[in-house]
This record gives C-alpha cells, structure tokens and sequence, in this order.
C-alpha cells in the first residue's frame, strides 16, 4: 500500500487510537484534524464516532463539521463513517429524541429489541447484497444499541441479524458507512479498510 | 447471529504477563504485545489485559503497554486494574484500549460507572464484578477478596447495568484458580437479572467448561490458564464450542 494519506475527524471524545493503528497498520499517513477546511480537500476521511447520537451531533455542528461531512459524501468523495457515524447520516435516533441528525440519508434509528442482549458486543456474520464493492462475507465486530433496518434507496449494503436484520454496512461509490468497526474487526476488517484505500 | 466470543485474558505487572504461559512459538513469553498478537492469530475474539501493577512506575508501563499492544492488534482490547475515576479510563481508551474494567473503585464509588459511560460511551465501560457464594447467593468481594461489602452480586450486577455498565465481567471468586469450571448458576442468575452482555470468568480448565457457561447464559467466556498452559489453542476451543451447537466465528 503506497502511503495514502487518511484524515480521521475529531469529532469530540470519541477514542480513536483503534482507528489511527488500524491505518497505520495499512501504511496510511494518518492525520487528525478538527476544522472543516482540512475535511473538504482531503483524499480520504475518517468519521468514527462512539458515544451518543445528542452528544455527536452537538459537537459536529460546533466544530463545523457537519456541514463538511454531508459535503464530502453528498459529492460521493472518499470517506468511511464508523458506528455512530453512520447513525449521525440519518434524520433522528431513539437514543436522542428531538436532536435532528445530519439528514442526508431518510430514516430513523432505532434501538433492537429487548429480546437480544443490548448493546451488542461481538462479531455478527455481515452478508453483503447487491452492487457491493468493499463488503465481502465475513464476520465483523459491533458494540451497539442502535441500528437503521432499512436500506437506502441507491446505496449497496450489508445486513446482520440481531433481534431481526438491520443496516451492518453502506456503500455509495467511495463513500463506506459501517455500523460495526472494521478498525477492530481483525484480518476481515483490515483487508476492508485496504479495498477502500484502494478506491 | 452474534457469535459467541471467547475472550483469552493476560495477567500483567510492570509491564510483563505474570502467569506463565507455556505454548511454543514465542520469542518473549512475558510480552503482552506478542503474545497478544499470538492469541489473535489463533482467533481470540478479544483481548483482555489486567494490569495488576502496584508502583507508580507500574502504572506508566501499563499505557506503554496498551500502546504496543494496540499498535499489533485488530480485535478489542479491554484493560482493567487500577482505574479509580474518569481520567484513569480516559488515559487508558486514549492509549488504545476499548474498553475499560472497573472493579473496586466501582463498588466504593458507584458514581464511577456513570461518569466514565457519560464520558466515553457506554460500550467502553465494564463493571467487573467477583461474586463469592455465601448462604442463598452471592456477595461481591473486592480488593482481592480483602474487603467483603455485603453486597448481593446479583443486585449490583443490575444496578451497575443501570448506571451505565455496557457489560459485565463475572468472575466467580470461588472457582477462580481451581480448574473445576465456571460457577454456572452465578452465570444463569446474572444473565436473567440484566440486559447488558455477560463474560463469564473464573475456574475454566477445559472446553467443556466454556460450553457450559455459554449454554448457561454467558455471552462471552474469559479463560487464562486453559490458553496460557498450551493444552488447547483459541481456535482448537472454538471448533468444539462450534460442535457443541453453539455460534462461532471460525
């Protein structure tokens, strides 16, 4: 891998160390940055995100970085969303009613149902559909209590089954939305990370 | 289907695992990032460290060690041992851990568990808990079983889970060390009382051992000597839990 430069988006208290090893692992250059201006002209961007979709939100509008985020993938150029970065593309979440997400994507998440274990923590078995070109089968790592379980109208994606199917994965050009966090999903998740670094 | 995960955990001082481990293959037995990285080829499902370091200077070798060991590993990587409020979780998470064991501290200031869930997320808090069997239950037992509070583990179990606890470790104190199994109805009594994940821990010296405390309600298995003694690798476990009926990531 020739030594791609990866932008990875502080978006608040969200612990990347994970992330920046899992690309330098890859031999990326990766930097972290914090201004919307270092977002807009990178190649690659990184939006990982745990914590809450309230708490996400507030700090991607305050950075200015939200408006970045739905730039970059609104132009389908290169960016991967983690977790509650997929989440925060969508229009609202039960984990904080009335907070209005990015709204880039239709839909709302919702959390699984009290029948599973919740949050889910594992490796759930990840099957790609139609026009998939990152996802392969495997099993991928998740540490989650909310999910969308309908898939976009003009994206590719991937589901697994938790209480029912949900959304595991998107993918629109180079645009790559996991739910689950391929930085941790081992040798499944690093060849991943590479066809997308890839293009 | 989510999978089972087993989970191989490291007992670590300064900066080196303290309880032998006896496979083949390693240059540097006492390396926690090698013989991390070793656990993960064999398909650990995730890494847990216990940092049992006393000294101050122990505790700068832990975040040195995190750092290594997430630089070479690509599974979740959870470090318990001596976090005593927010910042020790955050100093632990920002080294490369994901997750962060809280114990004894949680027990004498419950508050803890909010903080660090509030902070970092509920998927990196962790409420380990030693459960001791006494007359009708369990009581929890901290600082290495010097201190008794007479709390019922159940209870706390559940009210950890309320204050933001995203899994718990469960470690029968009992059992612990003695290689006759995990205490299945401990298991069985905090998987029905919370919502949360279970890893069960303690008294593991055969794949059936783990079998059982999956079957019993468990969401994860913990398991040192069981890996570190070469009878049985990660993976060799993982095919007979697999055979046992039960889902595996293979």
């Amino acid at each position: 891998m020739s030594a791609a430069e990866v932008v990875i988006a502080r978006t608040g208290v969200a612990n990347i160390a994970s992330v920046v090893a899992a690309f330098e692992r890859l031999g990326a250059a990766v930097r972290l940055v914090d201004t919307p201006e270092a977002i807009k002209d990178a190649e690659f961007v990184v939006f990982p995100g745990v914590g809450s979709f309230g708490a996400g939100m507030h700090n991607l509008r305050e950075s200015g970085l939200a408006d970045a985020l739905f730039t970059r993938i609104h132009e389908e150029r290169a960016t991967l969303a983690i977790c509650l970065g997929q989440q925060l593309l969508f229009e609202e979440s039960d984990e904080s009613p009335g907070i209005r997400g990015l709204g880039l994507l239709p839909g709302r998440v919702t959390r699984f149902p009290n029948a599973v274990r919740v949050p889910q923590f594992g490796w759930n078995a990840v099957e790609p559909g139609e026009g998939c070109r990152f996802l392969e089968p495997g099993y991928a790592y998740f540490a989650n209590s909310y999910r969308v379980t309908q898939l976009v109208h003009g994206w590719s994606g991937a589901f697994s089954d938790h209480g029912g199917p949900f959304v595991a994965a998107m993918e629109r050009g180079p645009v790559l939305t996991c739910q689950f966090h391929p930085e941790l999903s081992g040798a499944w998740g690093h060849r991943l990370l590479e066809r997308w670094l890839k293009g | 289907m989510l999978t089972i995960r087993v989970i191989p955990c490291l007992d670590v001082r300064d900066g080196r695992v303290v309880k032998g481990v006896q496979f083949q293959g390693l240059r540097d037995a006492g390396s926690p990032w090698e013989l991390g990285a070793a656990y993960e080829a064999q398909g650990a499902d995730e890494l847990v460290i216990l940092d049992v370091s006393a000294t101050p200077q122990g505790r700068e070798n832990q975040v040195d060690t995190v750092q290594k060991v997430r630089a070479l590993l690509s599974i979740p990587l959870t470090v318990g041992g001596g976090v005593r409020r927010a910042d020790d979780a955050g100093r632990l998470l920002d080294a490369g851990a994901d997750k962060v064991g809280i114990n004894t501290a949680a027990v004498h200031n419950p508050q803890i568990i909010t903080d660090i869930a509030e902070r970092y997320g509920r998927q990196c808090t962790v409420v380990a808990i030693d459960a001791a069997r006494v007359e009708g239950g369990w009581e929890v037992v901290v600082l290495s079983g010097k201190e008794r509070p007479g709390l019922d583990a159940v209870a706390w179990a559940r009210e950890a889970a309320e204050r933001g606890a995203g899994e718990i470790l469960l470690t029968s104190w009992d059992r612990d060390g003695t290689r006759s199994g995990y205490d299945l109805e401990l298991i069985a009594a905090v998987a029905a009382a919370v919502g949360v994940p279970i890893i069960a821990s303690g008294g593991a010296a055969h794949p059936d051992h783990l079998l059982e405390a999956l079957r019993a309600g468990a969401d994860a298995v913990l398991a040192a000597s069981i890996f570190h003694d070469g009878d049985y690798t990660v993976g060799e476990v993982k095919r007979l839990l697999a055979q046992g009926g039960l889902e595996v990531r293979l």
